[in-house]
């Protein structure tokens, strides 16, 4: 009797890939802006990075619906810590909330594949990486989403930070500066869009440092 | 609902098949021409394809079945292996090696740093022994994120267990509590085959913990698809009487031959004791390092040396 499988799934696939690269000052993160499902484009214009604190933005590919509740529960738990503790979340705090959230959905999980980047308690730069139900780690670069096997190797190659876990330990953080990083990130979705259908249309990018958010954008290919 | 397509197809050539007979014997028996059951007799089957389409006009199925939309979609649930991705995606893979032992001066543990989705890699840097408390260890192989959250959760109940008790849980209990919460997680999906490692009144101890419930006390353990390599290296080179650097250097083999064999396991071998005072990270190595530090390569004798060509 072979086994039936369900006609309905309550998970799509919007597709996009996000990046995050951490600096010693500062933190990259950024994400494509097309939203597609299947072989359609939704939407050229879809922002995927959410500022849940100071010093925390979180990109997110998957599916966009859990994605937007994700962005929701967050923002509000970190408001209703703010209200307790009189300050904002510290961005290895909110990796950890992020990932309990992740967990208490294990058997229905989120279908969100996250890069949290920002700056630690003492402004270097910090970037967790997840998998979609909540094991995370903190590294120096991750990338996430349809592109990120064509991104990550590239990465790799750049950006090969000695492993977090070395004795004596070892900052993973990059020796790059604020700006090359950018560029590096750029050089990134360009050559994902080439190869990737889901991702394009252009790239979002936060840079995070002591002087405060800066935003900025970039036209990709939108074939 | 796809299946019962395949089935009432198979259901309808049979059909036609009797009634292709029945009415062949009537036809004998009521002297009908020979050339009504010559047009009955024609072959339609090559006509009707096996595959069934989504909502396609069969009378079969107009019984309350089919509601689905009435255009033709391709019947694949899987688009572009988005589900299997889906699948995968919680799916543990147990593709580690990770090990500990019991000795003189302790309990040894190692494990590797890769973690792999399906065939990619995605992390060569994941933390697989996991710090409970001060003097207790734990191992990770199975789904990372069902390892992480449930030592943690094990930690801190360790801790309410100090501050009730007002003394240090024993390994004994710790692996007793993780185990009863796999227990009664059983058959949900959860992956985990985690080894508790610690030091207690009773001096070292060691379990293996894993998500089918089970739960044994032994000297010498090994988890993950590189664990039967590791067993190899580790019972052919166990003594009691090792010293520390002698049994740190026995798990450090035994993770590089374990990664050397096994496509799943890989990054860096960390090897950590635990003593009486508690553990220590002794020492974290490169696998590709291990390689060449166990077996150099030698210079070979070079018989015909190439030069740059002078250029006129």
């Amino acid at each position: 009797m072979t086994k039936e499988h369900a006609n309905w799934s309550p998970y799509d696939n919007n597709g996009g890939t996000c990046v995050a690269i951490a600096g010693a000052d500062y933190c990259v993160i950024a994400a494509d802006t097309r939203m597609s499902t299947g072989y359609s484009i939704l939407t050229r214009d879809y922002s995927k990075i959410c500022k849940l604190a100071d010093k925390s933005f979180m990109a997110s590919s998957g599916f966009q619906a859990d994605v937007k509740a994700l962005q929701k529960v967050l923002s509000s738990r970190h408001l209703i810590y703010q209200h307790q503790h009189n300050k904002q979340m510290s961005c290895p705090a909110m990796a950890q909330l992020l990932s309990n959230t992740l967990y208490y959905k294990r058997f229905f999980p989120y279908y969100a594949f996250n890069v949290l980047g920002g700056l630690d308690s003492e402004g270097k730069g910090c970037v967790f990486t997840y998998d979609a139900v909540g094991s995370y780690e903190r590294v120096g670069y991750s990338a996430q989403g349809s592109g990120a096997t064509l991104i990550t190797p590239f990465l790799d190659n750049q950006l090969k930070s000695p492993s977090p876990l070395l004795l004596p330990a070892k900052d993973a953080v990059t020796p790059l500066s604020e700006a090359e990083a950018v560029d590096l990130v750029k050089t990134c979705f360009a050559s994902a869009t080439e190869r990737d259908i889901y991702t394009g249309d252009s790239v979002e990018i936060i840079i995070l440092n002591a002087n405060g958010v800066r935003h900025e954008s970039e036209q990709l290919r939108k074939d | 609902m796809t299946i019962f397509l395949p089935c009432l197809g198979v259901c309808k050539s049979l059909l036609q098949v009797l009634s292709r007979s029945t009415f062949s014997l009537l036809n004998q028996r009521s002297g009908l021409t020979s050339r009504l059951e010559v047009i009955m007799m024609l072959d339609f089957s090559g006509l009707e394809s096996s595959a069934p389409l989504y909502g396609g006009s069969n009378e079969l199925l107009s019984d309350g079945f089919s509601a689905a939309p009435s255009f033709d979609l391709p019947v694949t649930s899987d688009f572009d292996d988005f589900q299997k991705n889906s699948i995968q995606m919680v799916k543990p893979a147990k593709g580690t090696t990770t090990l500990a032992f019991i000795f003189k001066e302790g309990v040894m543990v190692a494990a590797d740093s890769r973690a792999s989705m399906g065939g990619y890699i995605s992390s060569q840097s994941v933390k697989k022994i996991i710090e409970i408390n001060p003097y207790m260890l734990g191992t990770m192989a199975g789904g990372a994120a069902d390892c992480q959250f449930w030592h943690r959760n094990l930690g801190i109940k360790c801790r309410l267990h100090e501050l009730a008790n007002k003394r240090r849980i024993s390994v004994t209990g710790a692996s007793k509590l993780l185990a009863n919460i796999l227990y009664s997680y059983r058959g949900m999906g959860l992956s985990v085959g985690t080894m508790i490692a610690g030091w207690d009144e009773k001096g070292p101890g060691l379990y293996y913990v894993d998500s089918e419930g089970g739960r044994l006390k032994g000297t010498k353990f090994s988890v993950g698809s590189g664990s039967p390599y590791a067993y190899g290296v580790l019972d052919s080179g166990y003594k009691y009487d090792m010293t520390i650097d002698e049994a740190a250097e026995l798990a450090r083999r035994a993770i590089y031959h374990a990664t050397f064999r096994d496509g799943a396991s890989g990054g860096v071998a960390s090897v950590y004791h635990v003593g009486p005072t508690g553990w220590t990270k002794l020492s974290v190595d490169d696998v590709g390092e291990l390689h060449y530090s166990y077996y150099p390569v030698e210079p070979t004798i070079v018989e015909q040396e190439m030069t740059e060509a002078v250029v006129a």
